[in-house]
């Protein structure tokens, strides 16, 4: 690669290309095909990188085909603090709710991967950085309480860099005791939480409900840890080494069981259901 | 000085400005009036006077930033000093077995009055070299583990669990991250909600976000008046909200991280109140107040049969948290 793909691509862009028909991959840069992004689940076919996916797509490439109902679809979130920064709180959860079609970053409810029946839980990092507030921690606690009253595996997929949500100060943060002590309960009761970790996740949510799987699987080169690197870097006073908190570093140092690319996801997951069915 | 522990070596806030000099006043007049023989004691009396308006009228209506500052104020008793005055026959359990033993979190064995606790806080120090050791209460993921170890050992014993929230937050490093921090906290919060013996927090200083709720999760959540407990320090949380470096007052009072705050979300049970003039003016009446509702409590606690016991700590936290719905 380089300077003459480079050219190719302006050459392109140009003369050829009608909008909307490419993407450029922000992992090679490379302009690559739409379609052919869509077909492989939104990963580049030039260097497997993973765009974004929301919440909706996730749920048709995972769960059997019209085998998803999804649950609690009414909780909506307030702003219990009145929230203000330079922007209100309220206009920001407007933004993201118009930009989004959803109440919040959740969703919740039951269907079937490979015809076994499971619980889902999923983080959509598209609304306001998949953080948890108030919705989104009640929403998992009650897919994974139904889970434990249906004795039925429960799978949560995490793209939630924000953490817990700023904007509901406490509130959010007793999210994450809220999240944990429901996946206590399914737990004892002998039952397999599998968590999921797409880019990103970081703060409040990793350190509870995300990382606390009896399998953990990340997608390839995540963006995963618990404080932001800039932190980190400002305390430490030093460069942080390459590929610091990715998917990659997390199997290197013992956190996760493995990293899985989008389009095996739910093969592999089919087989950890096979093991571990009770 | 109220008590002559306080303020000892110059080091006051801002705010508590006006209460130093007329303290020093008073210290003047009294000294003077002893050396001299003369009988100043009307002069006295009357500073006495504007020294106790002054003090109502700071602390009454201290805002929410001051509030962190004298969370943070460097005579402010640390969990060292509770270990001292409020519990006694301290036996400390170190190490998390795996790694290394992290001096952000200390624990141990106890006796409160006749009964035996296991006591888990953070540790702060005074001084640089006491700071190096303890990470100014930023804990590693050991310490975490530690923690666990210990609440699995009160659990096997039947001892009921204190905790002593004072920490900033969780160590931002690269040894944290490579060694699971997000995933001891987790861990930990986890074990907390189904331990089968009565759990009191209490925020005795700084409530900093997932290093606090590490070990902040039990049956009662008590906070001391001028200690705050927040989802982001207020510096983290004004650096993101205005770019432009906007300031510690507006966050600390966006973030409603007061006592008071977070006893209206439910979260906090009960406010202890502080000594007037906050809790490093009299570390003894801090430490007496917090004692008697702790046992207070315990004895509440130690009454309920477990299973109640664990169903209420669980319906507490599912009951946090406020959104509306509607089938609209």
């Amino acid at each position: 690669m380089g300077w003459e793909n480079f050219k190719r691509i302006t050459f392109r862009r140009k003369k050829e290309v009608p909008g909307g028909l490419w993407l450029k991959c922000k992992g090679c840069g490379n302009l690559v095909y739409k379609k052919k992004v869509e077909e492989k689940q939104h990963v580049c076919p030039e260097c497997q990188y993973h765009f974004t996916l929301s919440a909706s797509e996730r749920i048709k490439n995972m769960l059997d085909k019209g085998s998803f109902k999804e649950m609690h679809t009414h909780l909506t979130p307030t702003d219990p603090l009145q929230f203000k920064g330079s922007k209100t709180y309220k206009d920001r959860l407007e933004r993201a709710q118009k930009n989004t079609g959803m109440k919040d970053a959740g969703i919740v409810g039951t269907g079937n991967l490979e015809s076994r029946p499971v619980a889902f839980g999923i983080t959509d990092s598209r609304f306001l950085m998949g953080s948890m507030g108030s919705v989104v921690g009640e929403k998992l606690a009650r897919i994974t309480e139904h889970a434990t009253a249906n004795r039925l595996p429960l799978i949560i997929v995490s793209g939630s860099g924000g953490g817990a949500r700023m904007d509901e100060g406490m509130l959010s943060l007793y999210q994450m005791a809220k999240t944990c002590a429901a996946l206590e309960r399914h737990d004892q009761a002998g039952l397999l939480y599998i968590s999921i970790l797409t880019n990103p996740v970081m703060g409040g949510a990793f350190a509870s409900y995300a990382s606390v799987g009896d399998i953990n699987i990340a997608e390839p080169k995540a963006i995963i840890g618990f404080t932001g690197p800039r932190v980190i870097e400002q305390t430490i006073r030093r460069e942080l080494p390459a590929g610091f908190q990715t998917s990659e570093f997390l199997l290197e140092h013992g956190m996760i069981d493995m990293i899985v690319s989008r389009e095996n996801l739910k093969s592999e997951i089919a087989k950890i259901l096979e093991y571990c069915a009770n | 000085m109220a008590n002559g522990q306080s303020n000892s070596n110059g080091v006051y806030l801002d705010f508590e400005r006006p209460i130093i000099d007329i303290e020093k006043k008073i210290a003047e007049l009294e000294e003077y009036s002893a050396r001299r023989g003369i009988d100043f004691s009307n002069e006295i009396n009357q500073l006495k006077g504007s020294l106790e308006g002054a003090m109502t009228e700071i602390f009454a209506n201290l805002t929410s930033w001051q509030r962190v500052q004298m969370a943070r104020h460097p005579h402010r008793p640390l969990t060292s000093h509770y270990l001292n005055l409020l519990i006694h026959d301290f036996l400390p359990i170190q190490g998390d077995r795996i790694f290394h033993e992290d001096g952000a979190i200390v624990c141990g064995f106890g006796k409160l009055e006749e009964r035996k606790v296991m006591v888990i806080g953070h540790r702060k120090g005074r001084n640089p070299q006491e700071n190096i050791k303890c990470q100014y209460g930023s804990a590693h993921p050991e310490g975490y583990r530690k923690a666990m170890r210990a609440m699995r050992m009160a659990e096997k014993f039947k001892l009921p669990i204190l905790t002593f929230i004072d920490t900033p937050g969780a160590y931002p490093g690269i040894g944290a991250e490579e060694r699971g921090i997000a995933l001891a906290i987790a861990e930990s919060i986890k074990l907390m909600s189904s331990l089968r013996v009565p759990i009191i927090c209490t925020v005795i200083g700084e409530g900093g976000s997932g290093g606090a709720i590490g070990i902040g999760v039990g049956d009662v959540l008590l906070m001391l008046q001028n200690a705050y407990y927040s989802v982001i320090l207020p510096e983290g949380c004004s650096a993101i909200l205005w770019k432009d470096g906007g300031s510690n007052q507006e966050a600390s009072e966006a973030l409603k991280l007061t006592a008071k705050d977070v006893e209206r979300f439910g979260i906090c049970d009960e406010i202890v109140p502080e000594p007037i003039g906050g809790a490093h003016r009299d570390h003894k009446q801090t430490v007496q107040t917090l004692k008697d509702a702790i046992v207070r409590r315990l004895v509440e606690l130690e009454d309920k049969p477990l299973d109640e016991l664990l169903e209420a700590r669980y319906e507490k936290l599912r009951s946090i948290g406020e959104f509306s719905e509607s089938s609209k």
